[in-house]
């Protein structure tokens, strides 16, 4: 539902009524084929909000040529008539009556068993600042619109251009932290946890939208925080690529000569005060809560927290605090994109754990009609010639292609159409198949990578099999790129026509493989992670076996006091486990591992090794979540001196002796033990936090205690930054180092003392210690073994590598498996515990069913196969292996494909010398078909 | 909570947190209503140009 609002909640979990206001759109969704006219003929020009306003689009507007569902609206603030009474130019243009200004406001209400808040964040306004320039200073820009400016489908086409002159800015200047980390000038203590990558990679694209030349970026920065899954080495690269970073707050910015560009002020650490000229300057805008924030929490009955976030426990991140409501992405707190998507998976998982009762009792499964035997009838070909609005047809002489199509051999039916995906015309196609008993369709368009699965969906309602369908892009292949020449571009689209033509009529019905899914997990690790995705997985009605290789459950939070929310972990953790080891769908297999695994999603069988016994396990779908341990540091004296502790050593010493503690005259803390560093070139991300945590906790111990935190960056990042400035607060001192100058720990006499020079003094410190506690990397378990069992990944630290760095980022590699805390990262415990739950709804979109479907575009092997076994090497996927059969009595080698494993590359089928393993749906004579109609003969 | 729970699921926001999640539950069994305030689905990440660190586009 688009252009709606939810107005109301009432009810409780289970069983909430939600009403909807839904504004009208003034076009009819069902008319609309987005041809883009009324928006044409529309007089009223509007700031384009996709723009962030650089740029205009019309009163009848598509958000973006993209937008989802891709039909035009009305702006009725806009609007000629409907704020003025006259106009009317869309109706009268539109070709297929869409346009409709009797549309109405619309009031729904629905039934449903939870909700998930997912409302977004708007981003800071820095407009208010004057010393940020922004709206006085014409080349100050935010980092929205510079990212805008930087888009292909952007105003400027993806053509940099500042806006004083529209010249190519060579000289940019990124500043951080504006409307984040600051108390003075605006009310966003917070983090925002995204500028520093985004500003980076605003720096690093820069280059490629420009007309080549020299580029200069430098980035303002107060800490530079790259603490996700290969930040680091990102930021490393922009150094090396000579990005600048100046740690400094440029104090005044003001325009550059005749005004364009802007000058900066500022102060370097040393105390040297720079005037330097920037050609354009990008402010590096913090994620501020929704403006509406208020208004929604109030209608969903749930608080909000002092950031105006939604208030959420560290135990249970998307648990807003009315049961059944469940908030998510950056609504919940700051985040990137990997963590939104994660969390919603989340969000998703609490859902329908909270529902698991009624599980399928109202999704609707599409019915189609029965499908027609087409076998032994000759092909009957229906060729649709798509003009796309004028995309196809401006290049491309339509008609003429249509005119060639109907000389072809099987065609019995042409259409040209508009818009061949319009769902005027799936009605249309369906209707000529069972009128004229069609049985092959081309469809001479766009690309099947976006359009095939509308088409052989319509094709299944007109009761045809889907894959008798074939597409021929004439588009994307032949009118883009051929724009100058149309005539030799017509006769290309006659090419791909007749090549369409001759193999569709060799197409066969295929039929998807059904393989029965095992509706059974297994979770790898029974720490905080692998205890929760179990729990999770179980609450929704799956079995589980949870193995854990070491003889109890809780993995590393046992040596943890608080989570980063300050919520005790210990009773946390007793309570898990409880649940976990009295789940009457957990089977917990302690001083358990894997020995191996065979089979695919669905269906994969392991051996499991418990107590020198070996046990077989069948399961759909593995969450993997092995852990992590802190390592052993090398230096500053560890090892050597008892007072030298890592953070887990100093957090049991200040749980189980806390008066130990509390007699200290002075700790220090040094951050980046082994992270950070050329060997191990990523950061741990949770120390930073972890040492604030401890910190603070001598300070309440014994407020007279000096406690020195030496730093590279702090990286206490979203809401944790309100822990860094209460430690300020507290007197706490931070002291920054640099990889060139680090600390030293040196014993003299019985006492310990830490060197360490002072950055704005310019002299070495040397502070007396009687703890010094070291922030040791976090470094992943050893998983080569879960490696070669599953055929998965990990990236050059050992972690485990996702499918998709942002976009799925709890699947691996290999379909079935999914991956959880700190296996995946370093992180802390509520993100581990999210991205449990992640993975939990990750894992029961498998499970959710008994059976599964797979791809009908498959390799297999024909009589002529000699099992030369050519193809078993060059197979990507271990989907083929050699088999031998009995054949007229005697033994034979075979190979057998595995269409579980199979991806229907067809490596195989170019590798076989003799066509003993083909592809479904490109075989040999398909194939030929092809080739010989596109050198000219007539199949 | 209630003894006759609804199948269904109320999302609230159509960016990429608000899709993910209707997608999981959709992909699981459950009815999903989507509720977006503008006229397309799609946020914020839409109006991204490139992400790191793989520069993939946004859209």
């Amino acid at each position: 539902m688009t252009l709606s609002e939810v107005t109301h909640v009432s009810g409780s979990l289970g069983n909430f009524q939600v009403t909807i206001r839904q504004k009208p759109r003034y076009v009819d969704m069902e008319k609309c084929i987005a041809c883009g006219l009324c928006a044409e003929k529309c007089p009223k020009k509007v700031d384009d909000p996709f723009n962030a306003g650089m740029g205009k689009r019309k009163a009848a507007y598509i958000p973006y040529g993209q937008a989802v569902p891709l039909k035009y609206a009305i702006d009725p603030e806009h609007c000629i008539y409907l704020t003025r009474g006259k106009c009317r130019a869309c109706e009268k243009f539109c070709p297929t009556g869409a346009v409709n200004f009797e549309d109405e406001e619309r009031t729904v209400t629905v039934n449903v068993g939870a909700v998930i808040a997912a409302p977004g964040f708007r981003t800071f306004d820095p407009q208010g600042l004057d010393v940020y320039g922004y709206g006085s200073v014409r080349d100050v820009v935010t980092s929205l619109e510079y990212e805008r400016l930087l888009a292909s489908n952007g105003p400027h086409m993806g053509h940099l251009i500042r806006p004083s002159d529209h010249e190519e800015p060579r000289k940019i200047a990124w500043i951080q932290c504006v409307g984040s980390r600051n108390i003075n000038r605006c009310d966003n203590p917070y983090c925002s946890g995204v500028c520093c990558m985004y500003a980076i990679k605003q720096a690093l694209v820069t280059a490629e939208h420009l007309n080549g030349g020299e580029v200069e970026q430098a980035v303002f920065y107060m800490d530079v925080r790259s603490h996700g899954k290969e930040f680091e080495r990102y930021y490393e690269s922009a150094k090396e690529k000579g990005v600048r970073f100046i740690q400094a707050r440029p104090h005044s910015i003001s325009p550059g000569e005749k005004g364009k560009g802007a000058v900066l002020e500022y102060v370097t650490r040393d105390g040297r005060p720079v005037r330097e000229d920037f050609d354009l300057v990008v402010l590096s805008v913090g994620l501020e809560a929704p403006g509406n924030a208020e208004d929604l929490a109030r209608t969903l009955g749930i608080d909000l927290n002092e950031s105006r976030f939604a208030r959420t426990s560290g135990f249970s991140p998307v648990a807003a605090t009315r049961p059944g409501i469940f908030v998510t992405g950056a609504f919940q707190s700051p985040k990137d994109i990997p963590q939104s998507v994660t969390e919603a998976s989340t969000a998703a998982c609490e859902a329908a754990r909270a529902l698991a009762a009624a599980r399928g009792t109202q999704a609707r499964e599409k019915t189609y009609p029965q499908e027609r035997d087409v076998c032994g009838e000759k092909p009957v070909i229906g060729v649709f010639v798509c003009s796309c609005g004028i995309n196809i047809a401006n290049t491309v002489d339509v008609q003429a292609v249509a005119d060639y199509a109907r000389t072809l051999p099987h065609v019995a039916h042409v259409e040209n159409n508009l818009f061949t995906c319009s769902a005027d015309t799936q009605n249309l196609i369906a209707r000529k198949i069972q009128e004229l008993g069609l049985n092959r369709i081309v469809i001479a368009a766009c690309t099947p990578r976006t359009h095939e699965p509308l088409f052989q969906d319509t094709l299944r309602e007109a009761g045809l099999n889907p894959y008798l369908v074939e597409m021929a892009n004439i588009r994307n292949q032949n009118a883009w790129v051929h724009q100058q020449d149309r005539e030799k571009a017509t006769e290309k689209a006659k090419d791909q026509v007749r090549m369409a033509v001759a193999k569709a009529a060799l197409n066969e019905p295929l039929h998807r493989l059904k393989v029965n899914v095992i509706q059974r997990a297994l979770v790898i690790g029974g720490g905080v992670a692998g205890m929760n995705a179990a729990l999770a997985l179980a609450d929704q009605g799956y079995p589980v076996t949870l193995v854990e290789k070491s003889d109890r459950l809780g993995g590393n939070a046992w040596k943890l006091i608080t989570n980063d929310a300050g919520e005790p972990v210990e009773p946390y953790l007793e309570a898990l486990i409880r649940r976990v080891n009295e789940h009457p769908r957990i089977g917990v297999h302690t001083r358990t591992t894997l020995r191996s695994v065979t089979g695919s999603v669905g269906n994969f069988h392991g051996i499991l090794e418990e107590g020198g016994a070996e046990k077989e396990i069948r399961f759909g779908v593995a969450v993997l979540a092995t852990g992590a341990r802190e390592s052993e540091p090398a230096e500053y004296l560890y090892g050597q001196d008892p007072r030298v502790l890592t953070h887990q050593q100093f957090d049991t010493l200040l749980r189980e002796r806390p008066e130990a503690a509390g007699q200290a005259r002075s700790a220090v803390f040094i951050q980046c033990v082994g992270s950070r560093e050329p060997e191990r070139p990523y950061c741990s991300r949770v120390c930073c936090t972890h040492s604030v945590k401890a910190a603070l906790r001598l300070k309440e111990a014994n407020p007279e205690m000096d406690v020195y935190v030496l730093y590279r960056d702090m990286r206490t990042y979203g809401e944790r930054e309100r822990l860094y400035q209460e430690a300020r607060r507290r007197g706490i001192l931070f002291i920054q180092y640099g990889l060139d100058a680090k600390p030293h720990v040196e014993k003299d006499g019985a006492d310990l003392f830490v060197t360490v020079t002072d950055p704005i003094l310019g002299r070495p410190l040397k502070i007396p210690a009687d703890y010094l506690v070291l922030a040791a990397a976090m470094v992943p378990h050893d998983t080569a073994d879960l490696v070669e069992m599953f055929k998965c990944g990990t990236n050059a630290d050992g972690f485990f590598t996702e499918a998709h760095p942002k976009l799925r980022p709890v699947d691996l590699s290999v379909d079935g498996l999914f991956v959880a805390g700190l296996c995946h990262y370093p992180k802390p415990m509520d993100e581990s515990i999210a991205q449990a739950g992640a993975a939990a709804s990750r894992a029961a979109v498998v499970l959710a069913r008994d059976e599964m479907l797979l791809d009908a575009v498959k390799s297999f092997v024909t009589e002529k196969c000699d099992g030369c076994a050519l193809c078993v090497d060059v197979c990507p996927y271990q989907a083929i292996r050699l088999d031998t059969v009995e054949e007229t009595g005697r033994p034979t080698r075979r190979i057998v494909t595995d269409p579980a494993l199979c991806k229907g590359c067809g490596l195989c089928a170019a590798t076989c010398p003799k066509g003993g393993v083909m592809v479904h749906g490109f075989t040999l004579n398909q194939l030929e078909a092809q080739v010989e109609a596109a050198l000219g003969k007539a199949v | 909570m209630n003894h006759d729970p609804s199948g269904s699921v109320l999302v609230v926001g159509g960016g990429i947190a608000g899709m993910q999640a209707a997608l999981d539950l959709a992909d699981s069994g459950y009815r999903v209503h989507l509720v977006e305030r503008t006229a397309a689905i799609g946020g914020a990440m839409a109006q991204l140009d490139k992400t790191f660190p793989t520069n993939d586009c946004a859209m």
